[in-house]
């Protein structure tokens, strides 16, 4: 098992709400666009398995003052209330936030779902790589017509 | 020790751009020729864009940072004392396996910036005496352009130019308005098939190595030609220090195994092929009665003089679609600003290098940490103003060389074999920062022209010390330099030195391209000498 598979088992199942709660806030669902919200399964539990021991430890502490900031479980407030706190937390936990946000941001915009609302293709670039468009090169007669310029010795 | 491997005639450390290259010009010779490497090759398949989560692996294990991808063959560096972080990679390629393959020569002017410009020191040697050797390596690594750039002499052309694209035309729409310079860049990158390698299919991950073998990394150029032609490679053999005896020759290096165990490999002549800090960090590790201050360094310039390139980083945010990601990172380059002209503010100059676009997560973090992009019901709404809708450049800045600026050995940091580290101590100096400064208003000037409404810019780029130049530098005075003007130590007749470290000035572009020149000329002057190497 892999450091990240046995911080994902250890993970506290109660506050792994909590994290769907907080992730849902951040990045909710989003008809027009088709886009997922963050909190669903998949991007909570790759979120959850992205992180090692130690951030895994921090994340459980971070939505632990989280709650506490609540006054309740941050799950159980309207999204009203969740916003609120969401917002207090962002002054008062910057650091651990931004922790949070690099790992939620990588696994939601690697997510199949999120890419698919988004035009692209859920693969690997390899082995059939991408079209790009020579363009027109005549863009470049200004600057043949200007010659030389680099400095002589 | 109990490890005395057979002797050989020549040992290199190192297999990057210019110990793969030297290793292959040295071939002919029929000497017996060995290149230690303290890393492994790594495996096209491995690489992330086979991958669907190639954008974050390129931020892992595949990171330019040695400090956050920490493999086992990777060494740690001390660079808390440093605004610009080091980025290299450990095994058979070193460097050129996470390049960008922006390939650009020198200018003749580089080679003599004292004086031009009363700054800095002249190399000992200039364009003419490289430029066959720029050719012979343009060659063996395969490079695409376009002739007839007005920044340039006339120069060899090999394949034709990476595509423009949209970003391409975009920028170069609004180069033409500014009545800028502009030309597509030379690249490393192969637009048709070459040498066995095949051509380009804009998988968009060059930084994290090329899984289709386009790009001229030397695990892919030169090293399969010199392996054909008998040099020994051995991975995960990483060099501790370089024994010398009491008549200032060295006799051979000690290096660790995989497992941990040391060997004494003797060797007639020994070649330093391990970038701007690998080197000096094996030569103050070289430490006896004769060097006490490390080897080949009695000048006391070994680790000295450390040039970055400090980059500035300006991108545009435009209304319309671009290429995202796709494509080479390697575009359009501007070389506008690349000569002296004092009224600027500042002395020497800089490319501008074109960066296409960026992927969906690299999008998103550029994204929300600069707060353009909100957490909650917007976040969508903003991102897709700017997924796909940003391009830009890198302005890559000339460093002048200052003796403050260092590599030292740290006195608590060792690697997993028990080897002393590297410490970098590097200040950014009031010209670098002026032309940073220049280089953001110019750009910006530029972006906007071309229809960006929004520009974010960052200055230095922070983990931007991709190019790692000037600890050993080359001269003709032994009191100013380590090595000499073909690169043999002052100090030490059989030991030579071929990368980065030479540099005598840095100037406005990368640095592969001449330090793969520099390796063939030295070992040029080396075969040209045979008879008489260590007189």
């Amino acid at each position: 098992m892999t450091d990240s598979l046995i911080a994902a088992d250890r993970f506290d199942p109660q506050l792994r709400v909590t994290l769907a709660a907080l992730l849902d806030t951040m990045i909710p669902a989003n008809g027009e666009y088709k886009t997922p919200s963050a909190g669903t399964d998949d991007i909570v539990n790759d979120v959850i398995r992205s992180l090692h021991d130690d951030a895994s430890t921090t994340l459980e502490e971070f939505l632990t003052r989280l709650n506490d900031q609540a006054r309740t479980r941050f799950e159980d407030l309207d999204l009203d209330s969740r916003w609120q706190v969401f917002t207090e937390i962002q002054h008062l936990e910057a650091q651990a936030l931004r922790a949070l946000s690099a790992v939620l941001l990588q696994c939601y915009y690697r997510n199949d779902d999120v890419l698919k609302s988004l035009g692209m293709d859920a693969r690997a670039p390899f082995p059939i790589g991408n079209e790009v468009e020579q363009g027109d090169w005549s863009l470049l007669d200004p600057v043949k017509a200007r010659g030389s310029f680099y400095r002589e010795v | 020790m109990n490890n005395h491997e057979e002797r050989v005639d020549v040992v290199i450390i190192g297999s990057g751009a210019s110990g793969a290259a030297v290793a292959w010009s040295l071939a002919d010779t029929r000497m017996r020729i060995l290149c230690l490497e303290q890393g492994e090759w790594t495996k096209p398949n491995e690489y992330p864009s086979t991958t669907r989560d190639w954008e974050t692996r390129h931020f892992t294990e595949f990171s330019i940072s040695p400090n956050r991808r920490a493999r086992d063959t990777d060494y740690p560096i001390n660079e808390r004392n440093s605004p610009i972080a080091i980025a290299n990679f450990n095994g058979v390629g070193g460097g050129t396996i996470l390049y960008n393959a922006h390939f650009p020569r020198f200018h003749p002017s580089d080679f003599r910036v004292r004086t031009l410009d009363g700054v800095a020191d002249d190399w000992p040697i200039d364009y003419e005496t490289l430029e066959p050797y720029y050719d012979e390596n343009d060659r063996m690594m395969g490079v695409s352009g376009l002739a007839g750039d007005p920044a340039y002499p006339p120069k060899l052309e090999l394949m034709k130019p990476v595509p423009l694209g949209k970003a391409g035309q975009t920028l170069g729409k609004g180069f033409n308005e500014m009545g800028w310079h502009w030309w597509p860049s030379d690249a490393a990158v192969a637009t048709e098939p070459y040498d066995g390698r095949a051509q380009c299919i804009n998988l968009s991950a060059c930084t994290s190595g090329c899984a289709q073998g386009a790009k001229a990394s030397t695990d892919v150029t030169y090293w399969p030609h010199a392996v054909r032609a008998g040099v020994e490679l051995r991975t995960r053999a990483r060099v501790s220090q370089i024994i010398a005896d009491e008549n200032d020759m060295a006799t051979g290096v000690v290096y660790f195994d995989e497992e941990g165990v040391e060997h004494f490999q003797p060797a007639e002549v020994v070649i330093l092929a391990c970038n701007g800090v690998g080197t000096p960090r094996v030569l103050l590790n070289s430490t006896s009665g004769r060097f006490p201050n490390g080897l080949a360094n009695r000048s006391g310039l070994v680790g000295k003089n450390l040039m970055f390139h400090p980059y500035a980083s300006i991108q545009g945010i435009f209304d319309q679609p671009l290429d995202g990601p796709r494509g080479p990172g390697v575009c359009i380059w501007s070389q506008e600003f690349y000569e002296t002209d004092l009224s600027r503010g500042h002395v020497r100059g800089f490319t501008y290098e074109i960066n296409r676009g960026r992927g969906p997560v690299s999008t998103a973090y550029t994204g929300v940490f600069s707060g353009r992009i909100p957490w909650g019901k917007e976040h969508h709404h903003h991102y897709r103003g700017m997924v796909d809708r940003m391009t830009g450049m890198v302005a890559i800045c000339e460093d002048l060389p200052e003796e403050t600026n260092t590599v030292t050995i740290d006195d608590e940091l060792v690697d997993s074999d028990g080897i002393p580290c590297p410490k970098i101590d590097y200040t950014l100096s009031e010209n670098s920062r002026k032309m940073l400064d220049f280089s953001v208003e110019r750009a910006t000037e530029v972006l906007k022209a071309a229809g960006a409404h929004d520009i974010i810019s960052e200055a230095p780029i922070a983990g931007g010390g991709w190019h790692l130049m000037g600890t050993a530098r080359m001269g003709t005075d032994p009191e100013r330099s380590v090595v000499n003007e073909w690169g043999r130590s002052h100090d030490v007749r059989n030991l030579f030195i071929v990368d980065g470290s030479l540099f005598v000035t840095s100037s406005g572009v990368n640095p592969t391209r001449t330090i793969g020149a520099l390796a063939l000329y030295v070992a040029d002057s080396m075969k040209k000498r045979l008879a008489t190497l260590f007189d």
